[in-house]
């Protein structure tokens, strides 16, 4: 149909693309002739993507386009790498370099904006660029193969992604910031180190605070070095400028139109210019002295102006009235999100703030003056609760008392500080960029019987533009099957359809003794993180054979693998058994021996033994075979298996002591040493009621009385500490061993992965009484097969360590290398208060940066 | 500075991950060096070679000659750690994890799975008469 008023856009971009999308849903095409300028040579496409180009994204996949030919079925005419020159305003047509010549009646400008380059000498030399246009990547792509190093000038948000895909062609990267900080427009400087720290550990050198002066050209006129007004110079092979945009705005100005001071075109709240029969939308446009350079705003424009040119009604028709620039990115892996006034640029507002250096996370809220109400905020490093805290700000939810615990890690047996989904009310916008709100989510939940975030997107647009609201739609999801009810499936991962007890339970049936044969018949794949360990764990505790045998090796995590405990810097600490805690003086003394010779770091641990640190893989063998001369066996401090069992020193030595309790501890220890359980077990004896070893707080801990012992069972120290109970008295030492032989052993069959006693308790069914008359009163009937596995698992006992240093292919994987003895040069000791310990960072951060360089 | 980020497309394993042998296509630049025996890998275990300074994972996927090579630098721990993680897969993805802070990485092309933007570099590996070889950049 044609019709006789023509609508022009000029600017295919994602906002002008995004106009024209609308216009055809309102069915606006009879009542318009449409026509748009294109001057790249293809239709829009997702600009805020681009850098998905390096990662094999290619043009056809970004574009925006919901079909190819959406634009030709819609009957809007393209004029497809085409650029438009002069606006007429008298005459009302449009120019275009191909000469095309049409009259408007309304006309649109979408020509958004390009990075601005810095008026350095030596800017055009070859291998500068800039990072916009699929043309950019493409060339940059192009350059990039005969380059070692490439640097960015600017440290914005733009700019940091331009060094991750640097990073990606294979540079080395170097982002160079006039500010002091990376990132200055959005973050403080407190904000600015973490980020600054997360980045260089990526790779990327931060140069701050450095003027560049000038790009010093070759013999062929390409990048050669950089040169600062600190006179410090940099070599390197390619520039990426992103120091800003400038919105393209030479057609209105030269329109006459009224422009900014400093550029881009004046727009009211209908997004009209000061000609009524243009509008300007997107990046070009300049509302109440300001440029959006985001996606969502333009969009919102898009809205606006479809309103005002279609005629809708005032009082249903959208206005732009500004826009919160809140935004929260992923940058090369590091969260980094500010909303609101970051800064605390309110008067009388108030700051909170945490720092984790070590974690590299900063977050800070700023409260108003009466601490009720967020006014905005900064989170680097762990942004997780940038959706609901953006949302708190938005729908100015009341905060709680202390506003603090916001940001807080959550302490030790407390609960996160309420700040869930289900504290906004449905009129929540939960995706600015689709304007969705929580309401039409939670019903979409209900109605479509979603039950994961793509079934969201699908149903509701939200989370399909900029990402960043995907987390807090999970977020409501989760709570709103909670609501409902719906529970999550037990499945111990992707590879296995069951829990861990009924793994547990078809090993023992159907007598499965390896990995493969259980994933061969109960699973699919080949296994993962989660699964190999816990079927490594119930073949231990059910068949006990050695955990280095070739079948179960490559199921162990790390410390399994290497019978030792890996430390932050990739080397073990190596912990020999001490039963009860009882030590000779010439076993000190051998320990003081070894450590010396290996210059390891020496302490004694919770658990009454010495922890040595420090030894590096290949120097495991050499360090046990010389502490298993002196009579020592491994501690199994590696393993989620019996750990130690305490002792006070009890009647041997103590005025109060009623029974010898490092006997006892002694005797457990040794009964259970190596056996493998869900998780890592605890436990201790004390003389008397006085109970100086803490046995309450262990999963399974004995306190002496006259009569003979207590036992008590599922308490916890660490994370969530929690007493144990008393389970059974005055026992003799025979009937106590009974009973720890059937308690251990149904826990080990029965409790999930990674679950301590006193969590598994928790969830039990029945409680104490349950648990008693299971174990006591053999209840189900099991316990005669309980005594008897346990029996086997202490009749196999063997002393790892000295099985894997007599077997030359156990012995084999303790090395560094493959195909060198070097030790690894990566490991690097300094001294602190007279002991070795692992450089930090900082420390070894030169050195790093040269190996991984080489 | 860290250069130890060769673009992730060089790897010439294809998507599969089919025996080394039929895939390993000699790159443009850089040397085949021999590191060690197949047999001195375990199956679904990794082990890392040192080739001009370089720290490489190369990891044995199942009981055949399946092989990837992949950068032993943990960006998260920071530590010369990936080969001595546990080797599977995420929803057929062939992968290993970091066994410090746990972290997947797609063997084929160094891609994390947890961090989309991380890329870890990959090398090329081909077994050559029962000998591993990798080809570190020249
Ligand atoms: C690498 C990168 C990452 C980004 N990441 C994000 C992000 O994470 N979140 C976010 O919100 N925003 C992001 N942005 C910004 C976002 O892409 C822009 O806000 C958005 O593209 C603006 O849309 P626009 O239509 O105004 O401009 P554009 O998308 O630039 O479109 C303008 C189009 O008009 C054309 N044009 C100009 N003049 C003429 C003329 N005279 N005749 C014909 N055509 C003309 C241009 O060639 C261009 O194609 C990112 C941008 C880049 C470059
Ligand atoms: S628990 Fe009793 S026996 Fe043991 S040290 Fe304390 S007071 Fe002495
Ligand atoms: S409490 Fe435990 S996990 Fe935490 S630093 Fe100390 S040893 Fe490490
Ligand atoms: S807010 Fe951008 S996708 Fe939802």
């Amino acid at each position: 149909m044609i019709s006789s008023k023509n609508l022009v856009v000029i600017g295919n971009g994602m906002v002008g693309h995004k106009f024209l999308e609308n216009l055809v849903e309102a069915g606006l095409t009879g009542t318009w002739n449409v026509i748009t300028f294109c001057e790249e040579p293809r239709h829009a496409y997702d600009r805020v993507y681009l850098s998905s180009f390096f990662n094999g994204k290619s043009a056809a996949d970004l574009t925006l386009l919901s079909r190819p030919d959406f634009y030709h079925e819609s009957g809007i005419t393209v004029h497809l790498g085409d650029k438009a020159v002069a606006i007429d305003r008298e005459a009302r047509t449009v120019t275009s370099a191909k000469g095309v010549h049409i009259p408007y009646d309304q006309l649109v400008l979408a020509t958004g904006s390009y990075p601005f380059v810095p008026p350095i000498k030596g800017n055009d030399a070859k291998g500068c660029f800039v990072y916009r246009t699929i043309e950019d990547l493409e060339a940059m792509q192009a350059w990039a193969k005969g380059c070692k190093t490439g640097v960015v000038v600017g440290g914005g948000l733009l700019g940091l992604e331009c060094a991750s895909a640097l990073r990606h062609m294979g540079l080395e990267a170097s982002v160079v910031q006039a500010a002091s900080r990376l990132m200055n427009m959005q973050i403080d400087d407190g904000g600015g180190a973490v980020l600054r720290d997360k980045i260089e550990s990526l790779g990327v050198k931060v140069l701050l605070a450095k003027d560049t002066v000038e790009i010093v050209k070759g013999t062929e006129g390409q990048v050669e070095r950089m040169r600062f007004a600190d006179r410090a110079e940099l070599q390197t092979d390619m520039i990426v400028f992103s120091a800003g945009i400038r919105p393209r705005d030479e057609l209105p100005r030269s329109a006459g139109l009224v422009m900014g001071e400093r550029g881009g075109v004046v727009i009211d709240d209908q997004c009209r210019t000061s000609d009524p029969a243009i509008y300007a939308i997107g990046e070009v446009a300049l509302h109440r002295n300001r440029i959006y350079g985001l996606v969502a705003p333009g969009y919102h424009m898009a809205k606006v102006a479809l309103d005002a040119i279609a005629g809708t009604p005032a009082e249903r028709a959208m206005t732009f009235t500004g826009f919160d620039m809140s935004t929260k990115l992923k940058l090369m892996g590091v969260d980094v999100g500010s909303f609101g006034d970051a800064f605390g640029a309110t008067p009388g507002s108030h700051v909170v703030s945490y720092t984790d250096s070590q974690h590299q996370v900063y977050k800070k809220l700023v409260l108003s003056p009466d601490r009720k109400a967020l006014l905005g905020g900064i989170l680097i490093g762990d942004a997780s609760a940038y959706g609901a805290l953006h949302q708190f700000m938005l729908n100015k939810v009341a905060l709680p008392p202390a506003p603090e615990d916001l940001i807080l890690p959550v302490r030790e047996g407390g609960k996160p500080v309420g700040m869930g989904p289900e504290h906004l009310p449905d009129a929540a916008t939960i995706c600015s960029c689709h304007n969705v709100t929580k309401g039409v989510i939670c019903a979409a939940i209900a109605d479509s019987k979603l039950v994961d975030v793509p079934g969201i997107k699908a149903c509701t647009k939200a989370g399909t533009g900029c990402g960043s609201c995907v987390s807090l739609c999970k977020d409501i999801l989760k709570s709103e099957l909670k609501k409902a009810g719906i529970t999550v499936s037990n499945h111990l991962c992707e590879h296995f359809p069951h829990s861990r007890q009924e793994l547990a339970s078809l090993v023992r049936l159907h007598q499965l003794r390896s990995f493969d044969a259980l994933i061969a018949r109960h699973g699919s794949g080949r296994g993962c993180e989660i699964c190999k360990p816990t079927v490594a764990s119930i073949m231990a505790s059910t068949w006990n054979e050695h955990i280095l045998e070739r079948a179960h090796a490559p199921l162990q995590d790390t410390n399994d693998r290497f019978l030792a405990n890996i430390q932050r810097d990739g080397t073990y600490s190596v912990v020999p058994r001490v039963a009860g805690g009882e030590l000779t003086p010439d076993q000190l003394i051998a320990l003081g021996v070894v450590a010396k010779k290996y210059n390891l770091y020496s302490k004694i641990t919770g658990g009454q033994r010495v922890d040595l640190f420090g030894a590096r893989v290949e120097q495991l063998p050499a360090i046990w075979g010389e502490l298993i001369a002196a009579g020592f066996e491994s501690g199994h401090a590696y393993g989620k298996a019996l750990r130690t069992v305490k002792s006070c020193v009890g009647s041997t030595w103590c005025r109060y002591g009623v029974q010898d309790s490092v006997g006892l501890a002694i005797q457990v220890e040794n009964r259970y040493k190596g056996l493998r359980s869900p998780h890592k077990l605890k436990s201790a004896v004390s003389g008397c009621a006085r109970e100086c070893a803490e046995a309450q707080s262990k999963d399974f801990g004995i306190i002496a009385t006259e009569n003979g012992y207590n036992l008590y069972v599922c308490g916890n120290g660490g994370m969530k500490p929690q007493h144990a109970l008393l389970f059974a008295a005055d026992l003799t030492p025979a009937r106590l061993l009974q009973i720890l032989d059937r308690f251990l052993m149904f826990y080990i069959r029965t409790a999930d992965r990674l679950e301590r006693t006193a969590s598994w308790f928790n969830k039990l069914e029945g409680g104490l009484d349950y648990l008693k008359a299971v174990i006591l009163d053999d209840s189900l009937g099991i316990c005669a097969a309980l005594e008897a596995e346990m029996e086997h698992v202490v009749a196999t006992y063997q002393d790892e360590w000295k099985t894997a240093i007599s077997q030359p292919d156990k012995l084999k994987q303790f090395r560094a290398f493959v195909n060198s003895d070097l030790p690894d040069p990566s490991i690097v000791m300094v001294a602190e208060r007279g002991q070795p310990r692992p450089a930090f960072w900082d420390e070894k951060r030169e050195h790093m940066a040269a190996l991984l360089g080489s | 500075m860290p250069a130890d980020h060769p673009p992730a497309r060089e790897n010439p394993m294809n998507t599969d991950g089919a025996s080394a042998t039929s895939t390993a296509t000699a790159l443009a630049e850089g040397v085949w060096t021999p590191v060690c025996a197949l047999a001195d890998i375990v199956p679904d275990t990794g082990v890392c070679a040192l080739i001009g300074g370089r720290q490489i994972a190369i990891v044995r996927v199942g009981q055949g000659d399946t092989l990837y090579a992949i950068s032993n630098y943990d960006p998260f721990s920071r530590a010369m750690v990936l080969a001595r993680g546990i080797v599977g897969d995420r929803g057929g993805i062939p992968k290993i994890t970091s066994p410090i802070y746990k972290q997947g990485f797609d063997l084929r092309s160094g891609q994390c799975l947890d961090e989309p933007s991380i890329v870890i570099p990959v090398y090329a590996v081909r077994l050559q008469a029962g000998m591993v070889e990798v080809l570190a950049g020249g």
